[in-house]
């Protein structure tokens, strides 16, 4: 059949919503906003967020983007903090599921589009695939700025000095600079943006990437972009330059990894600590192989 | 230098605009490496001539023609801010009555920075000049880092006349140097005078003591 | 000589104007508000040059436009009309855009785009403000203060910025050990000072200096008033001295213009101005001097 057939019968299905819960009208003006977000990498578009059935704070901008792109032929994988059996995640892929008929899988490189909070999945995603990344607070220059007109100027007139500013006063009085997640980077020379709560382990895979980025903030109604092969630099200073967490003489308790963004557990009752790969279903596949 | 016609009223508007004369019609001739005094009775507009020829004063009427090293043959005048501030700076100087008193500007600094500014020698010859003419105005060694402020008025004169005299200015204008000093210190002054005169520099001034006026000067204008 | 920058014909009108704001405002009406209309004619038709290493003051009494015009040659607020200038030696930042290739001067820099006026601005131009809250930021250390406009040009050393920092603490006689504390910790007289330190940090051309003294006890006065003539002779600034205390323009500048209600009533070489003033207003002035 048609997919104009299918569409009509899945929308039976689905209880009178249409495809993807979202109407025509709301799925072409997010569109159009990730175009021009593309166009502009790393400025922050404004569009009209839609209500969803999720509260705002728990990834409906994420979940805004995703259902604007996604079509019956896409394979899904969504992880909260880098695990697929969250609560959160389990629920955003039911959602979507059902709204969309799509495919799930835990496996990174087995996906089409991977809606992510606050991580980047360990092994490289290619040009095929889309990152979707729910974004709590969009604005890179809030910690300098509470004014809204004042940081739209700023990015407008790449005023930035006071950013760069506030990363000076940390390194004379902490001796470093202290953003550990929504550490901010430069995009493509120009926008400073932040990169939403991923930890500064993550923060290299974006530069000159294979892979779409896109960023949505749904309280806060921003849009916004990587486009593949664009430069993404951490703020940093030549003699203070970004360095990411350091799991030295660390590895994953389950399946052996040191080179992987660690959890750390601590056993409440016998105090002892152990580290998990945050990255479940890499840790999964992993462990499958090892256990063989 | 040569002054034409040199008149100079002063319009005082908080009077309702009263018109007070200060000098009218004043003709001299300077020529270079002469020393000009000016005399007349008390009020009859000495001051203002030097003052004129300086321009704190704007002249009226009439030209101050002067021979400038940098610009020429200029009429001071109705000459630019600008290239009036740089002959200041470079070629005229002038002494007044009273030490014009800087903040924190120790005695040796207020000799020193005209040469350092004007001359461009290294700051040790500054200072060894400076000091050298201390030394013959006879001001005590150790008032040379204190500020002026406080000194009397004859030291304060002594010290305006050194400012004036250590960068060794082309022309130099003089308005009663002597008044506040004691006969010792005004010989002291007179040397320096004679010797600045012997090296070139030309000379406008204004003595109180008549006598005086016409030991150090080559000729006098008399204004009635 | 050829002046740095030239400025013709500045003006700052606030409110929306009428023909006849400019014949019912100025010194003769005693007042810079339109009676017709009432817009505020902060300042009208200013033109005056600025040579390297010159100080050329600006005095005038509250509401003679003196501080407009720094805020309008200073980049914060938009001119009504008027041009500015720059020569082109001032200058190696954005010759493309200022400059012709023809002429000695650049286009009209009251032109230029936010970007670029505040590129101008962070390469040319120092200010010192009276109150030292509009000029610094009392959150950060004093070292952060200076080393804002380095970071803002493009710096990305901390330990270079640091030399340079302690380098114009020391010049303005702050103790170095203090450079990262906040100057809300400060005296007065000190505040002032980082001030200088800031406006000096990028090698500016210009520097304005809006009452700064005002409001400082007299030792303290004479110790900034020192410094800035200090600093002015070691690297041949061009200064802006705004003031209504006669005896400051006095010590610092060689040449001043008297403004009133928006207007230059008189402009000339400083002693000239104290001692042979010619305007009404100017006469009044220095008759009021302590």
């Amino acid at each position: 059949m048609l997919l104009n057939e299918w569409l009509d019968q899945e929308t039976q299905q689905a209880g009178g919503y249409p495809y993807g819960f979202m109407d025509d009208g709301a799925k072409k003006d997010i569109r159009r906003c990730l175009l021009k977000a593309v166009a502009i990498p790393g400025y922050q578009v404004p569009y009209g967020s839609r209500e969803m059935p999720i509260a705002r704070g728990w990834g409906t901008g994420g979940i805004q983007i995703t259902l604007s792109l996604i079509t019956p032929d896409d394979i899904l994988k969504v992880i909260d903090q880098g695990c697929d059996g969250s609560v959160n995640a389990v629920n955003i892929k039911k959602f979507i599921q059902e709204v969309a008929g799509v495919e799930i899988t835990n496996d990174t490189p087995a996906a089409t589009v991977i809606q992510t909070r606050h991580r980047i999945p360990e092994e490289p995603m290619s040009a095929a695939q889309i990152l979707v990344l729910q974004v709590p607070y969009p604005e890179a220059l809030r910690e300098v700025e509470a004014s809204e007109a004042e940081t739209r100027r700023m990015h407008a007139e790449a005023d930035y000095s006071r950013m760069w500013l506030h990363l000076y006063e940390d390194i004379v009085n902490y001796g470093e600079i202290t953003i550990s997640y929504r550490y901010p980077v430069t995009v493509n020379g120009r926008y400073i943006m932040d990169p939403s709560p991923i930890p500064r382990w993550d923060v290299p895979k974006l530069h000159m990437a294979d892979t779409l980025f896109l960023f949505g903030a749904g309280r806060e109604k921003r849009i916004y972009a990587i486009p593949p092969y664009t430069r993404v630099e951490p703020l940093e200073f030549e003699d203070h330059t970004f360095r990411v967490e350091d799991f030295s003489g660390k590895s994953c308790a389950r399946c052996g990894a040191a080179d992987t963004f660690l959890d750390e557990v601590i056993d409440n009752a016998g105090g002892g600590r152990s580290y998990f790969c945050s990255d479940s279903g890499y840790c999964d596949k992993r462990a499958a192989q090892w256990n063989h | 230098m040569t002054v034409e016609n040199l008149s100079k009223d002063f319009t005082l508007h908080m009077l309702g605009g009263t018109i007070i004369a200060a000098c009218r019609d004043i003709s001299f001739r300077v020529p270079k490496g002469n020393f000009l005094g000016l005399s007349g009775p008390s009020g009859v507009g000495k001051s203002t001539i030097l003052k004129c020829i300086y321009r704190t004063y704007l002249p009226g009427s009439g030209s101050v023609w002067y021979d400038s090293e940098e610009y020429g043959r200029v009429d001071l005048a109705t000459l630019a801010d600008r290239a009036v501030i740089d002959i200041r700076t470079r070629e005229m100087g002038y002494v007044s009555q009273f030490l014009k008193v800087i903040p924190r500007v120790s005695a040796l600094d207020v000799v020193m920075e005209p040469i350092l500014a004007r001359n461009g020698v290294s700051r040790d010859e500054a200072r060894q000049r400076a000091v050298g003419l201390l030394e013959r105005l006879r001001i005590p060694k150790h008032l040379f880092n204190a500020y002026p402020a406080t000194f009397s008025g004859g030291e304060q004169q002594r010290i305006n006349i050194a400012h004036a005299v250590s960068w060794k200015p082309q022309l130099l204008l003089l308005d009663e140097p002597t008044a506040s000093l004691d006969s010792a210190s005004v010989g002291l002054v007179l040397d320096i005078l004679r010797e600045l005169r012997n090296e070139g520099t030309t000379m406008v001034g204004i003595f109180h003591d008549q006598d005086l006026m016409a030991e150090v000067t080559d000729e006098i204008y008399t204004i009635s | 000589m050829e002046p740095l920058i030239r400025i013709r014909g500045l003006s700052k009108r606030f409110g929306n104007g009428c023909d006849g704001c400019i014949t019912a405002t100025g010194p003769e009406y005693e007042t810079n508000r339109c009676r017709h209309c009432g817009s505020v004619i902060a300042c009208n038709d200013v033109s005056f040059d600025l040579y390297k290493n010159e100080a050329l003051g600006i005095v005038g009494e509250s509401g003679s436009g003196k501080s407009t015009l720094v805020r309008l040659l200073h980049f914060e607020w938009d001119a009504t009309g008027g041009s500015v200038e720059l020569h082109a030696d001032a200058t190696q930042h954005l010759q493309q855009e200022l400059f012709d290739g023809v002429s000695v001067y650049s286009r009209n820099l009251l032109g230029l785009s936010p970007f670029q006026k505040r590129q101008v601005r962070n390469a040319l131009m120092g200010i010192v403000y009276q109150n030292p809250f509009l000029g610094l930021r009392m959150g950060v250390s004093s070292g952060g203060n200076i080393a804002e406009r380095l970071l803002g040009a493009g710096w990305r050393n901390i330990g270079k910025m640091r030399e340079r920092s302690a380098e114009l603490l020391e010049k303005t006689e702050i103790p170095v050990d203090r450079m990262d504390e906040p100057p809300k910790n400060f005296s007065g007289g000190m505040q002032q000072r980082v001030q200088i330190a800031k406006a000096l940090s990028n090698n500016p051309l210009i520097l304005f200096l809006d009452e700064v003294t005002t409001g400082l006890d007299l030792s303290v006065q004479a110790r900034v008033l020192d410094l800035i003539r200090t600093l002015q002779s070691e690297f041949k600034l061009s200064l802006l001295v705004v003031s209504h205390d006669l005896g400051v323009i006095n010590l610092l500048c060689q040449r001043t213009m008297v403004m009133k209600y928006g207007r230059v009533v008189e402009a000339g070489l400083t002693d000239q101005i104290l001692q042979d003033p010619q305007h009404r207003y100017t006469q009044l002035l220095v008759a009021s001097q302590l």
